[in-house]
């Protein structure tokens, strides 16, 4: 087997190098996953925090449907339904680029996570704490806000870390909605240049670079929003 | 130490002996009474499957009419095993004798010539456009600014790409994971035209819903000649492979096959590919030859 890394210096027909277009293609993943991890979020810590209030039944019926239909189905499934189907049913989206409607479709399926890692972090409080936050007279959005939703999240932050990092490789089914993104790199250009080992080593390389680079943002994050004696990594109980 | 390195000889040599016996196709066959055909699950019309380890197709056979005169050459009547290959391993399988003759859809370059050989060209694959009919697209120069439909892991992606900066037109390319995938862009009006090789776009377009309402236009993109591939420095088997595809030009067999393949209804659907046999399909057959596709641009 002889290495010819030169391929990457390639034209590719168009004018640019392999290797042009492969840190093009890391743009592409790196923005489809990052916008998905915005929306990802944002839906999730608000369904997971619906899915745990005490006094609103439709509310929890609501949060509970949303996450069992989004984890419930295929991630692909989920990218040809939001690509093929829904704008056949709503003809105005038909106009929406497909980056959208993958930033929609690994956002909503990853909150549907996200949504269950927030509950398991709220569920995990000490039920006296919302008892606390009731006798000082707080509304129930003030026991979220001031009491329990800033020790559960400091709590998931090393599963909100793992789904990250998951989302990020999740955005290789972009390649199926035609997202020019690192996948779809690695399968094009191997047959353009029959070097597919090399072509297929650099791509692994930049995934496993990017995936490493948020795991060590995230390990930044939970350092930097560690409350001595409150949570403590690694111990038990929780610290209460 | 000594007994790993008289191992490693043996080992060494032992392999030596299976290329030298495998570069010789007929003496290899004579020897087993076993020939290795690479098939491929779906190559179009040219090979593909009908299931329960059934292959079928123009390019097979071609093949089987090949091996019949290679069990002449062998004298001894052979067993015929099918082996499924796909782009990415067709190669290697035909260079470690593990293929005896590839049959399926593989176009023949340059870069390939320096691997393995190519019996003459029996098929001239022409890269075209399929629109919908009443878009009232007819040439490439009317696809400015329009969405361009095309499949991954193609090379129909990079001549596409070549001809947008040929001709200065400027069109969004849209990717289907698959053929069917890229028929679906089209059919469902996210591509105004597909770009692929006219072989798939005709077989797509025979079993869509309704075929009417596509058809191929404009220019020949590109033109590749899809050969059937043979182990390198083989003379003998090229020999063999190329005079029964002489033959079965000069008889007219080879024209009955075309018709057979892609101008009658084929298993398992009954459909019809529908694509007549092009000039440069023709030109190949008149003046037998197994040039590489960067011979055939203009």
């Amino acid at each position: 087997m002889s290495w010819d890394w030169k391929v990457f210096l390639n034209d590719d027909g168009s004018g640019r190098t392999y290797l042009q277009w492969m840190f093009d293609a890391w743009g592409w993943t790196l923005s489809v996953a990052g916008a998905s991890w915005i929306v990802a979020m944002i839906v999730g810590a608000l369904v997971g925090t619906l899915r745990t209030l005490p006094n609103s039944p439709w509310l929890v019926r609501l949060a509970n449907a949303w996450v069992e239909l989004f984890r419930n189905v295929p991630l692909l499934v989920q990218i040809f339904i939001w690509y093929f189907v829904v704008p056949k049913i709503f003809p105005a989206m038909k106009d929406l680029p497909s980056f959208i409607l993958v930033v929609f479709a690994l956002g909503f399926f990853t909150s549907a996570r996200i949504a269950e890692q927030v509950r398991a972090g709220v569920q995990a409080l000490p039920r006296g704490q919302r008892y606390a936050g009731m006798a000082m007279g707080f509304t129930t959005a003030q026991t979220y806000r001031y009491v329990i939703l800033p020790m559960a999240f400091r709590i998931i932050i090393p599963p909100l870390t793992s789904e990250s990092m998951n989302l990020l490789k999740n955005s290789s089914v972009a390649f199926a909605v035609s997202i020019a993104e690192l996948t779809m790199f690695a399968m094009q250009a191997q047959e353009e240049t029959s070097r597919g080992i090399e072509i297929y080593l650099a791509v692994t390389l930049l995934y496993a670079v990017s995936a490493f680079a948020v795991n060590r943002l995230m390990a930044v994050v939970e350092s930097r929003l560690r409350i001595p004696g409150l949570v403590i990594a690694g111990a038990t109980g929780g610290g209460h | 130490m000594k007994i790993k390195i008289v191992a490693l000889s043996v080992a060494l040599l032992a392999c030596g002996g299976v290329f030298a016996q495998a570069a010789d196709t007929v003496a290899k066959v004579k020897a087993s009474g076993i020939v290795t055909m690479g098939v491929r699950d779906s190559s179009g019309a040219l090979s593909y499957t009908l299931g329960d380890g059934k292959y079928t197709g123009y390019h097979i056979e071609i093949c089987q009419r090949v091996i019949a005169n290679l069990e002449k050459a062998a004298g001894r009547k052979l067993e015929i095993k099918y082996q499924p290959v796909t782009s990415q391993n067709r190669i290697p399988l035909v260079q470690n004798g593990t293929v005896d003759i590839e049959c399926g859809s593989t176009t023949n370059n340059a870069a390939r010539a320096k691997d393995v050989a190519f019996l003459n060209t029996t098929f001239v694959e022409e890269v075209r456009i399929a629109v919908k009919a009443n878009s009232g697209i007819t040439s490439i120069a009317q696809l400015n600014g329009k969405n361009v439909a095309t499949t991954t892991g193609t090379t129909s992606v990079q001549t596409l790409r070549k001809n947008e900066r040929a001709n200065g037109v400027d069109f969004k390319e849209v990717y289907g994971k698959d053929h069917s995938d890229s028929f679906l862009l089209l059919e469902s009006g996210r591509a105004d035209a597909f770009v692929m090789d006219g072989s798939i776009l005709a077989g797509n377009i025979a079993s869509s819903k309704n075929p009417a309402d596509f058809k191929l236009v404009g220019e020949v993109l590109s033109v590749e000649p899809i050969a059937i591939m043979i182990r390198k420095d083989d003379a003998a088997m090229k020999k063999l492979g190329d005079s029964t595809i002489g033959e079965m030009v000069k008889s007219g067999e080879m024209a009955k096959l075309y018709d057979k393949w892609f101008m009658q209804p084929i298993p398992p659907k009954n459909t019809r590919v529908g694509l007549p046999a092009s000039e440069s399909v023709k030109s190949a057959w008149a003046g037998p030859n197994d040039k590489p596709m960067e011979e055939y641009k203009k």
